[in-house]
Formats: structure tokens, C-alpha cells, sequence
């Protein structure tokens, strides 16, 4: 993998490979550049006049922003990132008019430039362009207005917009990871609700060390997050705001309700609640209210995942003797079986543009991660023989997060995997990770 | 398991039915409704061999064995009529983390509608479940020999 990148490096300035080198000691390794990923030039962003803000000088940040960016998109394998050490730097004029011939020298397929400037009330605008260096042509633009202790975030909404030029599809960065930390000996683990920004930075913990918390999901606008936490030595579902920490139960009564899933418009929760040897899934409005019963069968009805459009729900069901996938209408109408086979199907999770339902899947040479059509065809699988679980879409649809135990030790760890296939890539966290939850891109 | 040792040690220090409170766990919220009484826990694992059953797979059907020692659990609840029992399942590390708390409970609501079969008053038996959050064999084994799906027979006051 490593070698395919050198080798590829290779064939450019003696200025990209030094910027490619991989230090002997890193052990995170840039995924796989395919063929035909284009030459994306990433120079430093250029600012009208340098000017110092609470977060530093806009030339400085200028030179961070192409910093963020550069990391964004490399960890896509989408392109070949170079950049913004060891690029020439520009002038203001040429953010929106690059000498493209000294680019295309340069060896740039694409280049994105663009610009930090301080406003009077203390805030930065930033811009940032995507060009295709060949036909000389504007591919995106982005421009906003950020606090200037928020420039790693207006970096993010840069690389989305290029992310998008780049590949026509959603973008990601601007977006949160949800999952839970854990910590200590296995039989009586620490287990806490933490999150992220999508490239591991702004790491905090949002649950406290005492309670066992688990299956965190961000509610569609980053504000919230459900999940379940042992109270009184029962599961039950809770929702924490992550600006505050403040919580509470989604039902007050002793049930034992575990597995919530936000709808995407944020005003419905599913869960499932367990009565007398029977897992049933409800729905209920988050204001409050009666909870609606969507599943009457008698057997084990838990991880429900709403489709983009909120009319449909898939849910993992043994109600047939194995674990397997169903799909049915938001009012539970027209439940109906799309896995089959010898296997044990679960974690359902439907993607971002309704295409695909991601799962995780128990066979005799132990379980993976994979994708099928709703209609329960063109399955396909992106891991296997470990012990994966937990899948849980990018906002872009093209990747998945998912939680991988050590075989010796059972201890998670996080990874992505590309849909279109490859190796997964492991996500640092401070701690063991599980239970990941991508958010939406935010707002 | 730690407050099973505990409870040992207080087994050969004093008289096996004393009731001593238990501190809570650091790691688990404190709990205002049910608290653990190590020696009794002791006690029923000495008369009736064990405070726990073991299931395989999906499976949530109690095997003979399972059944005898059931019984013998109930005989010891029955001349036990002070203290309560929190019925604790668990499931296996290869089930999704939510389809295992569904079949913790479904395997606690079995051995309690069997204890209550043999006599158990229903009020004097909690059914909760840990899902497989709270493993004994923390490496994943090979599906269906796995000793974490089990249910746990918690005495409580």
C-alpha cells in the first residue's frame, strides 16, 4: 500500500515526495491512492492583508486552513493530495484567477486556492475555490464567515465543498462522531459517551465515569445525543444535550428501553423496550407523549434505523429464529424480511441517501461489515472473518464507521471503510472506541 | 464477581447470613432500590450449587441442568422469605450490542417465570438485563460455547 504511494510519488517533484515521506515511527498509514484519483495542489490560502486575531495571524491561518483540508481529503483516498508545505505560495489576486500554466507545471491536476480575511467585528472571512487545472475551470467555491477560534471548522466546510467538486457526492467533515470510550478491566468496564469532530480534534466527553453509558446517536442536528446508560441496573434510554451535559430520561418509568434512533427530521425517537421476555420497538414524539408500538411479533425487535425520508424503518428482528434484517413503513405497517440465508444479520443502518442499509453479519468465520439495497439485494461485503459490528454511515454515503474488537483481547477500536471497497483505516481516539455515531453535516 | 469475594471473605469472618451492605461499585451508578447482600449471595451458591444458569446461542430454553439448579433455588428463596432476588441476564459478546440486552431479558424473564413456577412469589423477583456488558470470558469465543450468556440470581434486600 505504502510502497503503490512512493511509487506513485515518484513520478513528481522531489518537493511532493518530501512532503510524502512517512516518518518511520507513524503507524497510520494514508490509505491506498487509486488509479485515476486526481492531482489536488493544496497551497497555502492567501489573506489581502495580514492582520492578527485571537487565533492568530490570518497568514497563519491561511496556512492552517490548507492544512486541514490537505488531511481531510487524503484521508478520503479520493485524490492525491499535494501540499501546502513545499507548494509556492500566491497573492491575493490569484485565488480567483490562478496562473494555471505555472500550476499545471507544478504537476496539479486540480488546485484549490482561497483566502482569510479579519472583519472589523473580530471574525474571518473565508473563501475557497476548487479548479480544474487542465480546462481551467472553477469546479466550487465556498465562502463564510467564521469566528476566528472557529477556523478549523470553516476549514472543514472548505473541504466539503472540494470533497463535493471532487467526487459529485455529499460532503463529511463538518460533522461529529459520537461513541463511546472505554476504559478499564473488561468484566467492569468504564463505558462513556464522548465526541468528536470528524478528524479526531475538539475530543470531549459528554457522560460521566460512574454510569455505564452505550449505542450513542446524534440527533440530526448535532445537539443532542440518545443513548442507553445502566440506571438502577437496567438499560434505559437517555438524551443528553452536548452543549451543557444536561440529561434525562426519554420515558420515566422503570422500563427497560434501550437502542434509540432519531428520525431525520429530529421530532420522532425510536427505541425498544423489553416486557416479559419480549423486544418490542416504539415510537415517540421527543416532546413527550404516549409511545407508539410498531412491532407486535413475539421475539427480539432492536436497532431501528430510519430511512432519509422517514417513511420507512429497517430494524434486526429474530422473530424468525436467527437474528436477520426487516424492513417496514414508519407506522409499522408492511413489516418484511430482506436478509436470508444461513447467516446472522444485525445493526442495521440506512445511509444517507437511501440506497444502502449497512449491517453487520455473523457467519462461521466470524463477522463483518456490509451493504444491501432496502429490497434486501446486490449484497456485498466490505469486511470480514473479524469480529466487526456497529456500523454507522458518513454523512457523505461513500464510508463507514465501524467498531472492531481485538481478537486476543476483545478490545474495540474504531475504523472506516471505504463502500467502494479497500482496507479499513483505524480512527485514533484517546481511549478504546465503540458504538460509533456519525453525524449529519452540520448546519 | 467482586462483591462474591467479598462476600467469601466475610463467609470465614463471621456468621454466613449476616447482612452487610455493600459499597457500590465506582463504576456503577449507585443503586437506591436494590443492594446486594454478599453473604446470602455466598450462602446460595453453597446450598443450591450455583447462582447461575448457562444458555447457548439464541437459545433461551433451560437445559436440565439449568433446571436443577432452578429448583434448588427456589427451595433456598422459599426458606430465604426476607430477602428479594434480582434476576440478571446476560448474553453473548458475538450478539449486537442491543440484540443482546433484548436476550438477556428474554433469558431473565424465563428463569423467573420458572422460579415463580415452583412456588417463588412474583413480587419477590426483578428481571433486568446486562446485555453483554458486564462479560466473565471478555474475548469473544466460539459462538455457542460462550459462558457469558448466562443469568445470575442477585440477592437483594
Amino acid at each position: 500500500m505504502l510502497k503503490f504511494a512512493l511509487l506513485a510519488l515518484a513520478l513528481l517533484s522531489s518537493a511532493a515526495i518530501a512532503q510524502e515521506a512517512v516518518p518511520a515511527s507513524q503507524t497510520i498509514v494514508v490509505p491506498p491512492v487509486g488509479k485515476g484519483v486526481p492531482t489536488v495542489m493544496i497551497p497555502p490560502l492567501a489573506t489581502p492583508t495580514v492582520k492578527d486575531t485571537s487565533a492568530g495571524s490570518t497568514a497563519t491561518i491561511g496556512l492552517q486552513v490548507a492544512q486541514v483540508i490537505a488531511a481531510d481529503l487524503r484521508s478520503t483516498g479520493n485524490a492525491l493530495v499535494i501540499g501546502p508545505d513545499n507548494v509556492r505560495s500566491y497573492a491575493y489576486p490569484e485565488v480567483t484567477g490562478p496562473l494555471f500554466s505555472s500550476w499545471r507545471t507544478l504537476g496539479a491536476k486540480m488546485l484549490v486556492t482561497g483566502f482569510v480575511q479579519a472583519r472589523q467585528d473580530g471574525r474571518l472571512t473565508v473563501g475557497c475555490y476548487l479548479y480544474d487545472v487542465g480546462t481551467a475551470r472553477e469546479l466550487a467555491r465556498k465562502g463564510f464567515v467564521v469566528d476566528a477560534d472557529e477556523w478549523r471548522r470553516g476549514a472543514h466546510r472548505c473541504s466539503d465543498a472540494i470533497y463535493t467538486g471532487l467526487t459529485d457526492k455529499p460532503g463529511m467533515f463538518d460533522s461529529r462522531i459520537a461513541y463511546v470510550a472505554e476504559s478499564g478491566p473488561a468484566w467492569e468496564r468504564i463505558k462513556r459517551i464522548a465526541i468528536m469532530d470528524a478528524d479526531g480534534s475538539n475530543h470531549q466527553f459528554v457522560t460521566g465515569a460512574t454510569a455505564t453509558a452505550i449505542g450513542p446517536q446524534v440527533s440530526p442536528d448535532g445537539d443532542h445525543i440518545a443513548y442507553t446508560a445502566f440506571v438502577n441496573r437496567s438499560p434505559q434510554v437517555r438524551i443528553v444535550d452536548t452543549s451543557n451535559g444536561a440529561e434525562q430520561p426519554l420515558i420515566s418509568n422503570a422500563a427497560m428501553t434501550f437502542s434509540p434512533a432519531f428520525a431525520p427530521d429530529g421530532q420522532r425517537i425510536l427505541f425498544s423496550m423489553a416486557v416479559n421476555g419480549n423486544t418490542d420497538i416504539y415510537a415517540l414524539a421527543v416532546g413527550g407523549g404516549t409511545p407508539q408500538r410498531l412491532t407486535v411479533t413475539p421475539g427480539a425487535d432492536t436497532n431501528p434505523s430510519f430511512s432519509p425520508d422517514g417513511k420507512q424503518i429497517v430494524f434486526e428482528s429474530d422473530r424468525s429464529g436467527s437474528p436477520q434484517l426487516y424492513v417496514m413503513n414508519a407506522d409499522g405497517s408492511g413489516q418484511r424480511r430482506i436478509s436470508f440465508g444461513g447467516n446472522r444479520y444485525g445493526a442495521p443502518a440506512w445511509s444517507p441517501s437511501g440506497d444502502w442499509i449497512a449491517f453487520s453479519r455473523a457467519d462461521a468465520g466470524g463477522s463483518g461489515i456490509g451493504i444491501m439495497t432496502a429490497a434486501g439485494t446486490d449484497e456485498k461485503l466490505l469486511t470480514q472473518n473479524g469480529l466487526d459490528d456497529g456500523p454507522s454511515w458518513a454523512p457523505s454515503g461513500q464510508m463507514l464507521i465501524f467498531h472492531r474488537p481485538d481478537p486476543a483481547t476483545g478490545r474495540n477500536a474504531l475504523y472506516t471503510v471505504p463502500i467502494a471497497g479497500g482496507d479499513p483505516r483505524r480512527v485514533l481516539t484517546p481511549q478504546d472506541g465503540s458504538d460509533p455515531s456519525w453525524s449529519a453535516v452540520q448546519q | 464477581m467482586r462483591g462474591l469475594i467479598a462476600g467469601f471473605a466475610l463467609a470465614l469472618a463471621g456468621p454466613l447470613a449476616a447482612q452487610v451492605p455493600v459499597a457500590p461499585s465506582p463504576y456503577v451508578a449507585p443503586s437506591t432500590d436494590f443492594i446486594e447482600i454478599p453473604a446470602l449471595q455466598v450462602d446460595l451458591v453453597l446450598k443450591a450449587g450455583s447462582d447461575r444458569v448457562y444458555f447457548s446461542g439464541n437459545d433461551f430454553g433451560l437445559t436440565v441442568s439449568a433446571r436443577a439448579t432452578l429448583a434448588a433455588q427456589a427451595r433456598w428463596l422459599l426458606v430465604n422469605p426476607e430477602v428479594r432476588a434480582l434476576i440478571e441476564g446476560h448474553s453473548d459478546q458475538r450478539d449486537t450490542r442491543e440484540h443482546a440486552l433484548a436476550i438477556g431479558e428474554r433469558r431473565a424473564t424465563t428463569v423467573r417465570d420458572y422460579l415463580v413456577s415452583l412456588g417463588v412469589p412474583p413480587v419477590r423477583l426483578n428481571v433486568t438485563s446486562w446485555g453483554k456488558e458486564r462479560p466473565i470470558q471478555p474475548a469473544p469465543g466460539d459462538y455457542g460455547i460462550d459462558r457469558n450468556a448466562r443469568v445470575v440470581t442477585t440477592i437483594i434486600r
